[in-house]
């Protein structure tokens, strides 16, 4: 069989196995949605905050779904052993991380799905202006967060601890990428710090392709700062990884 | 013995940790169709070096071939042929047994029938079939992973520990399949740190300790190549005597020859060869073991 049907024998899997899993399937899209209506409620004077807000939700729900979801996940594979007995069949490493990348980036277009869908009929955010727009920053979003969530899974030293150690990297990397609130109002310092990391170039792109309509032209120092972050990702995460969990 | 090229070859296999040496100069072959058990106490070198066998680990020196391949450089075609069962390995938590055997099966170019492979192990009841992984015993599990290992009709089996922490029925059950790998014409190789085991199901068995072979053969020759008779008698003063002699014959004609001299009969005399289980004991004591001899 080829790498690439194995690949996607192993997404199917995957898949499977996700939605077998209904509490945790349930919340990992609810979550974002109920950020979104809580601080949509919030906001729901201003439209200059909701156009910062659906965005905002969208970016987190592509790291979610993906930095989350792979760290905590290749945590769980690795001190199971699942990676080890894979490791001992002729399913090459790529395919098999193929699928699996490929379900955590089916679940972020699914959110994004549902979030455009949420802002055209609850935020007054009409359909997405740009969908080629959308579709790059989405994927490569998805391609880095992805890809900093399998090198980050080699730092975290048992699954136990992968809830705090994933969150240790989300939630301030939430806060101060803008978000919840436009970064114009985050001191100097702070939202230096969220520039020379990814998640607010993702959702500049994101915002651009859903309110303003600007073209990709205007984002090209968002995708080159998400670039680097991929390439470095994928480097951390190719060189580090690990089939057996450390004894 | 070896009739055709060996399934697997080890010469003098070395693995070292930054503080130890876990495998000190191994040795061994193993037939095709062959079932060879090393078997030793834990922390013997067992897992390493069965784990370099399976492309794991890498060797510090020394050279092993399996199937004619090096196992580190885990070449695919390698991999297609050879099952393996590890000392634990977990699973997916919300996958089903048959789901996983053929999710399994799709890997391998070509696999058995996945309703032979689970009857094989005996998972083949609705129920079993069907029931999610982590919801299996121990003894089940443990059948999984040999029907996981046995999907891509390997020709190679490893089989690290396979009945450890088993109760002695499931223990028989697993002995019951392991011996039909050997008609199925598989070649395995397990670890044990159960001499019975080692016993009821190896063509030859290497005793490793401390990362040494320290003897090799099939399970009822190894008595006899590395351990003495035991000769007991009582002496005319009434004493029980025992002397440990290689060969008894001299020794019994010359007691037997005494005793009919004196006109007496040769009181309480016994000769004992050593079962495997002294063997064991007596190459894997320490020096100030509690072991009694």
């Amino acid at each position: 069989m080829s790498d690439t049907t194995l690949a996607w024998r192993q997404y199917r899997l995957e898949r499977k196995m996700f939605w077998r899993n209904p509490t945790a399937a349930f919340f990992s899209f609810v979550l974002p949605l109920i950020f979104l209506f809580l601080f949509g409620a919030v906001f729901s004077g201003s439209q200059a905050n909701l156009d910062v807000l659906v965005p905002g939700i969208a970016g987190l729900s592509v790291m979610a779904t993906t930095f989350n979801a792979l760290a905590t996940q290749m945590t769980f594979l690795r001190e199971q052993g699942v990676l080890k007995r894979v490791r001992g069949t002729p399913l090459p490493g790529t395919s098999y991380l193929t699928g699996i990348i490929g379900s955590a980036a089916t679940n972020a277009v699914i959110q994004i799905l549902i979030i455009i869908v949420a802002g055209k009929f609850f935020f007054g955010l009409g359909w997405p202006k740009n969908w080629a727009e959308l579709a790059i920053f989405t994927v490569l979003g998805v391609a880095c967060f992805a890809s900093m969530g399998v090198a980050f899974s080699h730092v975290i030293p048992n699954f136990e601890a992968a809830p705090a150690y994933t969150n240790l990297v989300f939630l301030p990397m939430i806060f101060i990428s803008g978000v919840f609130f436009d970064v114009a109002h985050v001191p100097t310092f702070l939202r230096d710090i969220a520039n020379a990391l990814p998640l607010v170039h993702v959702i500049n792109g994101i915002s651009a392709a859903l309110v303003t309509g600007a073209p990709i032209a205007d984002h090209l120092s968002d995708l080159a700062v998400v670039a680097v972050w991929t390439l470095a990702c994928v480097i951390l995460a190719v060189r580090g990884f690990s089939w057996s969990a450390r004894d | 013995m070896p009739s055709a090229k060996p399934a697997i070859t080890v010469a003098d296999l070395h693995k070292s940790y930054d503080d130890h040496e876990a495998v000190g100069g191994v040795s061994f072959e193993v037939a095709e169709g062959e079932i060879f058990g090393l078997l030793g106490p834990n922390g013997a070198g067992k897992t390493t070096t069965v784990e370099i066998l399976e492309g794991y680990r890498t060797s510090t020196s020394g050279s092993v071939s399996v199937l004619g391949f090096n196992p580190a450089e885990r070449p695919r075609a390698l991999r297609e042929r050879v099952g393996i069962v590890l000392q634990s390995s977990g699973m997916y938590r919300h996958v089903r047994v048959r789901e996983a055997v053929a999710h399994w099966a799709g890997l391998y170019p070509h696999p058995r029938n996945v309703d032979e492979v689970l009857a094989i192990v005996g998972l083949d009841d609705d129920a079993q079939a069907t029931a999610l992984v982590r919801t299996l015993s121990g003894g089940q599990q443990r059948r999984l992973d040999l029907a996981l290992a046995l999907i891509g009709d390997p020709d190679l089996i490893f089989l690290d520990e396979p009945t450890t922490g088993f109760d002695p029925a499931a223990r028989r059950a697993a002995w019951m399949t392991i011996k039909r790998l050997r008609e199925l014409g598989k070649t395995v190789l397990l670890t044990t740190h159960y001499l019975e085991e080692a016993q009821e199901l190896c063509d030859r068995v290497a005793i490793i300790k401390s990362g040494k072979i320290l003897a090799e053969g099939p399970p009822d020759t190894l008595s006899e190549a590395s351990a003495r008779y035991r000769v007991s008698w009582r002496g005319e003063d009434g004493t029980l005597i025992s002397e440990e002699v290689d060969d008894p014959t001299e020794l019994l004609h010359r007691l037997t020859g005494d005793a009919i001299a004196r006109g007496e009969s040769l009181a309480d005399c016994s000769v004992v060869r050593p079962s495997l289980e002294d063997v064991y004991l007596e190459l894997t004591a320490d020096e100030a073991s509690e072991v009694p001899q």
